[in-house]
């Protein structure tokens, strides 16, 4: 059951000129949290910006006895009421809906578990690892992004013994190409009979990439959709993505509700 | 202190009405809300066919307020009966249909199969959107369409009809009056305003429609404007709405005439807002020694000399 807390502002970090790291009181969000979920957020008070905006939990943040004492968001500049989170001093109040959303579902050894996330798309894949590694599961993420300095928390992932694979499109770390080439590469090398799920988010082409590579190679897929939200919980459809049923008809699907994590071999691509 | 209200035939355990399409079927907040407590639900727009809507983007936010054109997407009335209504009925919610159609028949055959289930407590007749090509604003835009439409489907249904209106007219009270004259129980009004956004840079429409709804704060002063318009003219209940967030916000509709008031876009910025609203109408009664809220409907003051006052 989502909960509406009035968090305050613990700490604002920012990792770049645009991106940006807020940590936010609300430790029952966190402690309800799953890896995938949630948080509508309204940074502003009044009417300008007007609609909250919906943000993947990128960290629950927990005390020495484990219990959630925070949330943080991965944020990235883009409009309005990401320049005020970019701007959100320690103290001031955002409220926080959530958490909200269908959760990634969980894979355990012997599978393993490739996690492709595209710039501001890290942002679900810092909780899903944690889950991921302490079930033993063997974890990759393939991350890519514009230039080096915006390929941020790889040290959080290294500590979690994931496996690191980077790409940047100016070639400053990692490979120069796009986050997919070096995922099609390990498809086409994994033994067919090693079980394993693919986790992507990040922008649309990237996502309509990674989904026709998991389709060519018959490997499972879950993506997380970033689409434009107005309430998160169902009311407004807004968010809907085209999805093809089990009769091959397409619908619009809310992806708040039945997402933001949908089947990548249901997703239809414009 | 007694919150209740009637329309037409149905009383309303309190002023607060979900708006439809802001809502979803109701059956999507009754983890947030208590759907019993509210004076009543409208669902989301229902033909008699399953709609897909329009291709996103669907929405854009404007100042104080949005832009939608989602193109009525939803389940037909069949489904809606038989998937939804059972729930809504077992939660205790007041049902409201919000009934579309693309022809004279379909609002009738539509208001048809809702009125034969058990649960629903009237029907709001979709005459008012502006983001789908046939139909619907088509009645609302014309005398004769909006007094048609409402006269047939008040032959067919038992239950409380109420036209919702469009304000992309020029006199919006001459059509609650139409409506009025063709045995409408009560009207709602507003429904959004036919707006645009354009991105300059790269000269694209926000959203896949080109044109869509305004909705919000924005809208709010022109719809009580309208609200106390259709007062002075009809007699009729009024389902007054367009941006209310507060208590206050509400206040002002009722004042200027509604009897009761709808709630759709803050309802997305804050699911929790229906406690909220209302607990700021009882204070506000209890300030000012109001017993019932219905002693509201319509009380502005406009003699001159209380203005001299101020
Ligand atoms: C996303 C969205 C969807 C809507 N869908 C419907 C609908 O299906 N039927 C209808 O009669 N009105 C619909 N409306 C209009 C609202 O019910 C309401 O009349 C309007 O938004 C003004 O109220 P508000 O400012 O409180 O939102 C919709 C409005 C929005 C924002």
């Amino acid at each position: 059951m989502p909960i509406d807390v009035p968090a305050r502002v613990l700490a604002n970090r920012r990792l770049s000129d645009d991106y940006n790291v807020l940590t936010l009181d609300a430790p029952a969000i966190g402690a309800a949290a799953q890896p995938g979920q949630f948080v509508m957020l309204k940074p502003g008070t009044g009417a300008d910006p007007l609609l909250r905006r919906p943000f993947s939990i990128f960290e629950v943040l927990r005390d020495d006895r484990g219990a959630a004492a925070a949330i943080t968001i991965l944020s990235k500049r883009i409009g309005p009421s990401t320049r005020l989170i970019f701007d959100a001093v320690p103290g001031r109040r955002v409220d926080c809906l959530g958490p909200l959303g269908r959760p990634f579902t969980s894979v355990a050894p012997p599978s393993g578990a490739w996690m492709i996330a595209g710039g501001v798309g890290l942002a679900p894949f810092a909780t899903l690892a944690e889950a991921l590694t302490s079930r033993g599961v063997p974890t990759t993420l393939f991350y890519g992004a514009r230039r080096g300095g915006e390929l941020f928390y790889l040290d959080f992932f290294r500590a979690l013994g994931v496996e690191l694979i980077l790409t940047t499109e100016d070639g400053s770390v990692g490979e120069r190409s796009r986050v997919v080439a070096p995922l099609e590469r390990r498809l086409a090398e994994r033994s067919a009979s090693a079980p394993l799920m693919l986790y992507a988010c990040g922008p649309e082409p990237m996502l309509a990439a990674v989904a026709r590579a998991s389709a060519r190679y018959g490997r499972p897929c879950q993506i997380s959709v970033e689409r434009i939200m107005g309430c998160g919980l169902g009311g407004c459809y807004s968010c809907v993505v085209p999805m093809r049923a089990d009769d091959g008809a397409v619908h619009h699907v809310r992806s708040c509700i039945a997402g933001p994590v949908l089947a990548a071999d249901r997703v239809v691509w414009g | 202190m007694d919150l209740s209200v009637r329309i037409g035939s149905l009383t309303l355990k309190n002023p607060l009405v979900a708006a439809s399409g802001c809502f979803g079927y109701g059956v999507e907040y009754a983890e947030v809300v208590d759907l019993s407590t509210l004076g009543a639900i409208v669902s989301k727009g229902l033909f008699l066919e399953p709609r897909e809507g329009h291709p996103s983007p669907r929405i854009v936010e404007t100042p104080a307020g949005m832009l939608n054109a989602i193109g009525l997407q939803g389940i037909g009335a069949r489904r809606f009966v038989d998937e939804k209504l059972p729930e809504l009925r077992a939660r205790g919610a007041t049902v409201i249909v919000n009934v579309c159609g693309t022809t004279l028949d379909e609002y009738v055959e539509v208001s048809r199969v809702v009125s034969d289930a058990e649960g629903v407590a009237a029907i709001e007749l979709n005459i008012s959107c502006p983001n789908i090509k046939e139909g619907g604003i088509q009645f609302g835009c014309s005398l004769n369409g909006t007094f048609d439409v409402v006269s047939a489907v008040r032959k067919a249904t038992r239950l409380p009809v109420v036209p919702k209106l469009t304000p992309n007219v020029t006199d919006v009270a001459s059509f609650a009056h139409a409506a009025e004259d063709a045995g409408a129980d009560a009207v709602s009004l507003v429904n959004t305003f036919l707006a645009m956004v354009i991105d300059v840079e790269s000269r694209r429409p926000k959203i896949s429609n080109v044109v869509g709804g305004l909705s919000g704060p924005a809208i709010r002063p022109i719809a009580v404007r309208m609200v106390w318009e259709c007062r002075q003219t009809v007699k009729i209940p009024i389902l007054g709405m367009g941006g209310i967030a507060d208590a206050r916000d509400a206040l002002e509709f009722l004042i200027a005439g509604a009897n009761a008031v709808q709630i759709g876009t803050a309802n997305f910025v804050d699911p929790f807002i229906w406690g909220k609203v209302l607990d700021g109408i009882t204070d506000y009664m209890e300030r000012h020694g109001v017993a019932r809220v219905a002693d509201l409907v319509g009380s502005l003051d406009t003699r001159e000399e209380a203005a001299d006052l101020t």
